[in-house]
């Protein structure tokens, strides 16, 4: 971990989006004080992380990555537990426990083992106890992970609900699309470092309007043709090929590059126009394929600016 | 604040303990068990190998079941504390000890909590040990009304909590330092084998080399089956032609060897939890 700085904001959700083995859960054990801060200094909710441990323990509430759920006790049980340890009375621990069951639909199975809940059930028991103390921050490690379409769905309608309510929120994920759909804010993270911050579509900005990517006979040369087109951000070289970033819109600029490219006597062989994903800032940013992990520098060597 | 946090695990582990039926079920048949083949084997040998020894004058001839029915209260509550603690390393392993690291619980409350429930396991054993030997023939508060012989009763618990609260301490301090079960399992052998053998629970330990005599005095298991026997038998007796006096004074000694052993190992599970990062 080295020179990771961001801050979030009251009432935000906050994403740190990065491939297995970025770092992403180092950084919320650390914030949740699981691991102690070695260097450097992070204030939660107005409390100093290396000084105040207690005092950030009671304003957060945490979604770890796995489940942890004891597998012998109830729904009701589990988030009695929860509530008794951060010395909620009897009353409210009660009122509380029906109010988050019903939110994350559980009531019907307030009274089963956690061992017959479903693994997407056993995420939403795991948010509600969460969300038990009414925590200022909510952390969520990877909250939808394992779990199939419907239920990832399901799970981010929650977590836009509880935001609503006004309660941050901070997930890491290594999903573009959890982090694009939910977030305010994004960081993105790789080999324990963050590399870029902002806004989904600030960050896709960055990489100008639309994405076009082309094969040709002769892409060094056709580099140069598009680097000095009008509209044309930058070009990249790819395995096969090459990727330009555009200012305008593509689809009205596409014909007047490809007359640029005829008239220089270069020959298309395949054309794809798109919006730029997270994905593509992931790679623009990083060299790498988020999918790839913590492989990749093959791919990082193959990819080359070749002019502006 | 926080004051009574450490009920909270005591409540969770507790929980589990009932929710366990087959743990639950062969804690409180094991100890019964013990007494029932062990005592009556072993019994039935030392009766006619002491046969022949004449008994000193005046004073209370004591059989051997009896004796040993003491040694078996201590061995249970030993095991039952030296496996209080795996809870911890499981509570680790499947990932429930970071939520109760991550709460504003202060960590003497974790170690407080799981070390009182070992201790009601424990007492629950004691119970049954008592109760079942006194079915078989075990001559337990002899000549005792009842009220004292539930005086001499609470003796024992109080004697066995002791030591018991000195144990899951010591096995929460290992189990929060450890990885795997298994290395928990390992270390309990290890433990468990010379407390148990040299220590005066199952035979007079004054045949012993002096060497062994001395080491069985440092050993919490002696003191233990001192307590035990004081309340449970008398403070004068004899066994097996081995006469066994136990004064107030070595009664306090006993009491007050394994109040330190407990305090003891607590500080080194109080250095160990907060020692131990938990992801």
């Amino acid at each position: 971990m080295d020179g990771v700085s961001f801050h979030v904001v009251d009432g935000e959700v906050f994403s740190l989006l990065g491939p297995n083995g970025a770092g992403k859960s180092t950084v919320i054990n650390v914030l949740t004080t699981l691991l102690p801060l070695q260097e450097g200094h992070v204030t939660l909710a107005g409390c100093d992380l290396a000084t105040q441990p207690a005092c950030v323990r009671r304003s957060i509430g945490i979604v770890f990555q796995e489940v942890t759920l004891d597998r012998d006790m109830t729904c009701r049980e589990i988030l009695d537990f929860h509530g008794r340890l951060y010395r909620m009375d009897k009353r409210e621990r009660q009122s509380r426990t029906g109010e988050l069951l019903s939110l994350v639909e559980l009531d019907e199975w307030a009274d089963t083992l956690t061992k017959h809940l479903s693994g997407g059930m056993k995420r939403r028991l795991e948010i509600a106890r969460g969300l038990m103390t009414r925590p200022r921050i909510l952390f969520l490690d990877e909250p939808t992970i394992g779990l199939d379409p419907q239920t990832r769905r399901k799970i981010w309608d929650y977590i836009r609900n509880v935001n609503r309510e006004g309660t941050t929120i901070v997930l890491t994920t290594h999903y573009m699309d959890e982090a694009d759909r939910l977030s305010n804010r994004i960081s993105i993270m790789d080999r324990g470092r963050i590399i870029v911050t902002g806004e989904g579509w600030e960050l896709k900005n960055r990489l100008g309007q639309d994405l076009i990517y082309l094969e040709t006979s002769d892409d060094t040369r056709a580099g140069e043709v598009l680097s000095k087109a009008p509209g044309v951000e930058s070009v990249q070289g790819k395995a096969h090929g090459l990727l330009a970033m555009v200012r305008e819109d593509g689809t009205h600029l596409l014909p007047a590059l490809m007359a640029d490219l005829q008239g220089a006597g270069i020959r298309v062989q395949t054309v794809n126009l798109k919006k730029p994903s997270l994905e593509d800032v992931f790679l623009y940013y990083t060299g790498r394929d988020l999918r790839d992990g913590g492989v990749g520098n093959e791919k990082r060597a193959a990819i080359h600016p070749v002019g502006r | 604040m926080n004051g009574t946090g450490f009920l909270t695990i005591y409540w969770r582990d507790m929980l589990r303990f009932v929710r366990f039926k087959t743990l639950l079920f062969s804690s409180l048949v094991q100890p019964a068990l013990w007494l029932a083949f062990f005592g009556i084997a072993m019994s039935a040998n030392f009766s006619r190998l002491s046969a022949g020894l004449p008994a000193i004058p005046g004073v209370t001839v004591v059989g051997y079941l009896t004796f040993m029915a003491a040694g078996v209260i201590a061995l249970t509550t030993l095991f039952t504390s030296l496996f209080g603690g795996i809870v911890i390393l499981f509570d680790k392993n499947w990932g429930m000890m970071r939520e109760v690291m991550a709460s504003p619980l202060p960590r003497e409350h974790i170690i407080i909590g799981i070390a009182l429930s070992g201790m009601t396991k424990s007492f629950i054993q004691v119970l049954i040990i008592t109760a079942f030997g006194l079915l078989i023939g075990v001559g337990f508060f002899p000549g005792y009304s009842p009220g004292q012989a539930v005086l001499a009763f609470l003796g024992v618990l109080l004697f066995c909590g002791v030591f018991s609260l000195g144990f899951v301490f010591l096995s929460s301090a290992i189990a929060v330092s450890l990885e795997s079960p298994e290395g928990l399992q390992g270390i309990i052998t290890l433990l468990s084998l010379p407390l148990f053998f040299v220590s005066n629970a199952l035979y007079p330990i004054s045949a012993f080399p002096p060497v062994l005599q001395e080491l069985s005095w440092g050993n919490p298991l002696t003191h233990l089956v001192n307590g035990v026997r004081y309340f449970a038998i008398g403070p004068d007796f004899q066994v097996i032609g081995v006469r066994y006096v136990t004064s107030p004074e070595d009664l306090a000694v006993s009491l007050g060897f394994l109040s330190a052993f407990a305090l003891a190992t607590f500080g080194l599970a109080w250095w160990r939890f907060h020692e131990a990062v938990v992801t």
